[in-house]
């Protein structure tokens, strides 16, 4: 018996405490009280269950118990700290409030924690700590960060929630367009975080990309906005592909040499009807276009077989949303596929000469693979060396050396040695 | 709540700004009932620094720290919380060529008061605040 009531306590705390935990702060005002009766209201569930049963509805016993075990605690202590005297007060005189969790509380904690006026690091590690619930030691292991530098960061930033007053609300009328934004740039850096290729463990980092499609998923059940929808659209259908894009070895393997057979279907198409229903709203933005590119490509048998045509269309429209070089040089490898590698080579060295993406390594890997494509080996050689000089992570580094190994299959050109240049030498 | 809205840019930026143009939003600002004290600054050329070091006086000429932007003017402003202040903050003119910090105010004088018991009760009475005194 008492087993069963602990086991029903554990799912209730792994499904529902950050709901609950949402609601506490609505009602008390402040995170770390709110985190503290949330444990008080737990510990005691477990105490009381066993004897007096589970009550018909544990969530909201779990948010009237953690708000009265808060109250008792803030009026013992108000007697040391006359400061807090009206504080508890108005806490307490507030009408019976309505215990009931809410839905809207895990919007206002999702706004309040993506709030622009956090530091952008403390925004990530508060939404994962406070939203998604994940402990400190995870999110600094995920994010290669020591455990104290991020416990300090997330103290601060809650330090800044309640000195500078940010308010545990849903944005209203104009700026909710403004502060959604933030909201999705931080669940889509999150998920990135999980999906780039790993310089930590790779299960870990995984984890944060389940953790960003959870938090996507919530909010287009809260907020279903076009963008949101889009957003998560993009997130199904980039991890889609995440057992197909690295080898065993954790080495990278180009979307046009993946084994299709290995992308995930059921994301596909949990992905696909949201990319219709976020263009169908004619309020879509980058992240929806963007969603409908990897559609194009999730539904494309092979790289020969695939829409390239309505892929440069795509990247026309994501250029006039959000003009960008990065989108322009896609739009250039999408062209490269369309018109063949001589008219995408064109493109990228238009760009390239304007110096914009001079220090982006997958420029320059952009262009080499233009070249080799055009059996410009010598040519595709530089541009992959410059890749290369220019690539931070490991595995991107061991794929451009594979590409460059694999061009010295044919014979090296006989190149002239090389005359000083000093004009390369200027910093 | 308040909140101190201190309003920041280069000198050049802000003379391109009409005096018209900042009163104007300073009437509508006061009259809004969100504005306690506002007030331009002389430019930084004018402005002393004082420091006491081992009880002497030290007086230089200009400001704390060289900086392209420099401080112009202020506003203590009254706000429900934060995005009510940056809603407040984005509307200043200056705004628009330079920055506003908006900094909470600490209740420097409530804190005190509530840590000396013995004088809480008179301080709660509004005559008998620091500045009456």
């Amino acid at each position: 018996m008492s087993d069963a009531v602990r086991e029903t306590v554990e799912a209730l705390y792994r499904n529902e405490s950050r709901r609950v935990f949402a609601t506490l702060v609505r009602l008390l005002g402040d995170f770390e009280v709110a985190e503290e009766a949330l444990h008080d209201a737990f510990r005691a569930a477990l105490e009381q269950w066993p004897a007096e049963g589970v009550p018909d509805n544990p969530r909201a016993w779990l948010v009237s118990t953690g708000r009265f075990k808060a109250i008792d605690g803030i009026r013992r202590r108000a007697r040391y700290d006359t400061l807090d005297d009206e504080q508890v007060e108005a806490i307490a005189a507030e009408e019976p409030p309505e215990v009931e969790p809410i839905e809207d509380d895990r919007l206002r904690l999702i706004f309040t924690c993506c709030h622009p006026a956090l530091a952008a690091d403390a925004q990530v590690a508060l939404t994962l700590r406070e939203v998604c619930g994940l402990k400190t030691e995870e999110i600094a292991a995920a994010f290669l960060t020591p455990a104290p530098t991020l416990a300090q960061r997330i103290v601060r930033a809650k330090g800044k929630i309640r000195d500078a007053r940010i308010p545990y609300e849903v944005p209203a009328g104009p700026e909710l367009a403004a502060r959604l934004d933030n909201v999705l740039r931080v669940i889509y850096l999150v998920f990135n975080e999980g999906y780039s290729a790993s310089s930590g463990e790779s299960h870990t980092r995984a984890d944060l990309s389940q953790e960003a499609i959870r938090l996507g998923r919530l909010l287009i059940g809260l907020l279903p906005e076009p963008e949101a929808i889009g957003l998560l659209a993009l997130m199904l259908l980039q991890e889609s592909r995440r057992a197909a894009r690295t080898s065993p070895a954790g080495d990278i393997i180009v979307l046009e040499e993946q084994d299709r057979s290995l992308w995930n279907r059921a994301l596909v198409e949990e992905g696909i009807p949201l990319v219709e229903r976020a263009l169908g709203s004619r309020r879509f933005g980058a992240y929806s276009v963007q969603a409908a590119i990897a559609a194009v490509h999730a539904e494309a048998p092979t790289v020969a077989g695939t829409d390239w045509a309505q892929i440069v269309a795509l990247y026309d429209v994501l250029l006039e949303i959000e003009p960008s070089p990065i989108v322009e040089l896609n739009r250039a490898v999408a062209v490269g596929m369309r018109d063949g590698p001589a008219a995408g080579l064109g493109l990228v060295d238009r760009i390239l000469a304007r110096g914009d993406l001079a220090d982006y390594h997958l420029a320059h890997a952009a262009r080499a693979d233009l070249c080799r494509r055009l059996d410009r080996a010598a040519e595709a050689r530089r541009s992959y060396e410059a890749a290369l000089k220019l690539a931070r992570q490991e595995p991107e580094r061991r794929f451009l050396q594979r590409r460059l190994a694999a061009l010295s299959i044919s014979p090296p050109p006989v190149r002239p040695v090389k005359q000083p240049d000093f004009k390369e030498k200027a910093p | 709540m308040k909140y101190l809205c201190l309003v920041y840019g280069e000198e050049k930026a802000l003379a391109g700004m009409a005096d018209e143009h900042c009163v104007d939003y300073d009437e509508r600002i006061r009259a809004s009932g969100h504005c306690i004290a506002s007030e331009a600054l002389q430019p930084v050329a004018t402005a002393t620094t004082v420091r006491v070091r081992n009880g002497k006086v030290s007086v230089t000429d200009g400001p704390f720290a060289e900086t392209k932007e420099i401080l112009a003017g202020f506003y203590l402003i009254e706000a429900r919380d934060l995005n009510e202040a940056i809603q407040v903050a984005s509307r200043i003119p200056p705004a628009a060529v330079g920055s506003v910090e908006v900094r909470p105010i600490r209740p420097i004088r409530e804190a005190v008061s509530s840590r000396r018991p013995e004088i809480r009760a008179e301080s709660m009475t509004p005559s008998a605040s620091p500045g009456t005194r």
